[in-house]
C-alpha cells in the first residue's frame, strides 16, 4: 500500500503527513508536486494542511486549478481514498468534491489551539477503527474553518451520516461554547457520499504523539491502512 | 476595455469581517449604520477582438469559475468600453 502526499506552493503539513505515514503506519509514501499528474502508483492521497497560494482570492481557490487536481478528481472518482487535511479540507470543498465551504472564523482570529472532536460517524474508511461518540484531542491552526452550507446540504449531511466529526466539549457536548470557528451545526470533518473522500480541519497528523499532546489521530490513520489492508 | 467584477458574499452569508468593519466605525462617530458587508472587487483588462457583450460573457465565466464560490458568493460584472 503507497500513500501519497501532495504538495503544494505553500503546503506546510505535508512532512506532518509523511511522517505519520512513513513512521506510525510504517507504509511508503512520496511527496506529489501539484505539478504531477500520475497517481496511478498510489492507494491514497493526502492533501495537508497549510497555505497553499498563500490562500490568495480565497483559502484552498487556486490549489484547486493545479494540474495534480485533475488527477486526483479521476483518482477519486475511481473510489480511491483522499484525505484533506486544514488546507486540504479547504482545497476539497473549493473543488467541489465536498459540499459547502469554509469562510473566516466567527471571531477572525487565527486559532492555534488543541480541540475536542466527538466522533460523528464511524462508517467510513477513515474512521472505522474508532469509537462512535468517542472524544479526541487534535489541534487546529486556521483562520478559515468556519463550515458554512444551505440547509438542503446539511440535512443531506446529516440524513445520510456524512458528518463525520464535530467540535464538542470535554464531555462529547457539541456547545456553542466548544465550537471554535462558528462552524455550522459544530461540523470539524465530511466525507463525500461515496465516503472515499474525508476533509476535516483537525489536523490527525499532528496529533500520532504523546510528546506533541495527543496521539488521538492515530486511529485515523490505522483507520485508512486498515481499509487498504483489507482491499488488498 | 475592461470588465469590472464585484464578489460579494451572498445575504445569508455571516459576514464577521464587515461586522469588525461596521463596529470600527461605529467607534469613530458614525451612526445610522445598519450594516456593512466586505467583498471583492477586481480589474480586468481585456486586449483583442472581443467586443463588449463576448467581454461580459468571458468575465462571467471568470467570476463564476474562479473569483467567486458560487456557494457562498454573488457577483457582479460591469463591462468598461
Amino acid at each position: 500500500m503507497k500513500f501519497g502526499v501532495v504538495v503544494f506552493p505553500g503546503s506546510n503539513c505535508d512532512h506532518d503527513a509523511y511522517h505519520v505515514i512513513s513512521k506510525h503506519v510504517g507504509q511508503p509514501v512520496d511527496f506529489i508536486w501539484h505539478r504531477d499528474t500520475d497517481l496511478s502508483s498510489y492507494d491514497a492521497v493526502i492533501i495537508p494542511g497549510g497555505f497553499s497560494y498563500g490562500d490568495y482570492l480565497r483559502a484552498g481557490a487556486l490549489a484547486r486549478f493545479s494540474p495534480v487536481m485533475t488527477s486526483v478528481k479521476e483518482f477519486a472518482a475511481k473510489g480511491n481514498l483522499v484525505l484533506g487535511i486544514c488546507n486540504g479540507f479547504q482545497i476539497l470543498c473549493e473543488a467541489g468534491l465536498l459540499p459547502g465551504a469554509l469562510i473566516r472564523n466567527r471571531d477572525l482570529h487565527f486559532i492555534c489551539d488543541h480541540v475536542n472532536v466527538r466522533v460523528e460517524s464511524i462508517n467510513t474508511p477513515f474512521t472505522h477503527e474508532l469509537k462512535a461518540g468517542s472524544v479526541l484531542r487534535m489541534p487546529i491552526a486556521h483562520a478559515d474553518g468556519n463550515f458554512v452550507c444551505d440547509d438542503a446540504t446539511l440535512d443531506e449531511l446529516r440524513r445520510e451520516d456524512r458528518i463525520v466529526f464535530r467540535y464538542c466539549d470535554r464531555e462529547g457536548q457539541p456547545t456553542d461554547a466548544a465550537n471554535p470557528n462558528g462552524s455550522r451545526d459544530n461540523i470539524a470533518g465530511i466525507c463525500n457520499r461515496e465516503r472515499n473522500i474525508m476533509g476535516l480541519m483537525p489536523h490527525p497528523e499532528r496529533a500520532c504523539e504523546d510528546l506533541l499532546g495527543s496521539s488521538d489521530g492515530r486511529d485515523v490513520f490505522r483507520s485508512l491502512a486498515g481499509t487498504l489492508a483489507a482491499a488488498a | 476595455m475592461k470588465a469590472k467584477v464585484y464578489v460579494t458574499l451572498k445575504p445569508s452569508v455571516l459576514d464577521p469581517q464587515g461586522k469588525a468593519i461596521k463596529h470600527s466605525v461605529e467607534l469613530l462617530g458614525f451612526d445610522g449604520i445598519s450594516d456593512i458587508r466586505q467583498g471583492k472587487y477586481f480589474e480586468i483588462a481585456i486586449e483583442g477582438p472581443l467586443n463588449a457583450e463576448q467581454a461580459r460573457e468571458e468575465a462571467v465565466r471568470m467570476a463564476h469559475d474562479v473569483l467567486s464560490n458560487p456557494i457562498i458568493e454573488d457577483f457582479r460584472v460591469e463591462i468598461e468600453e
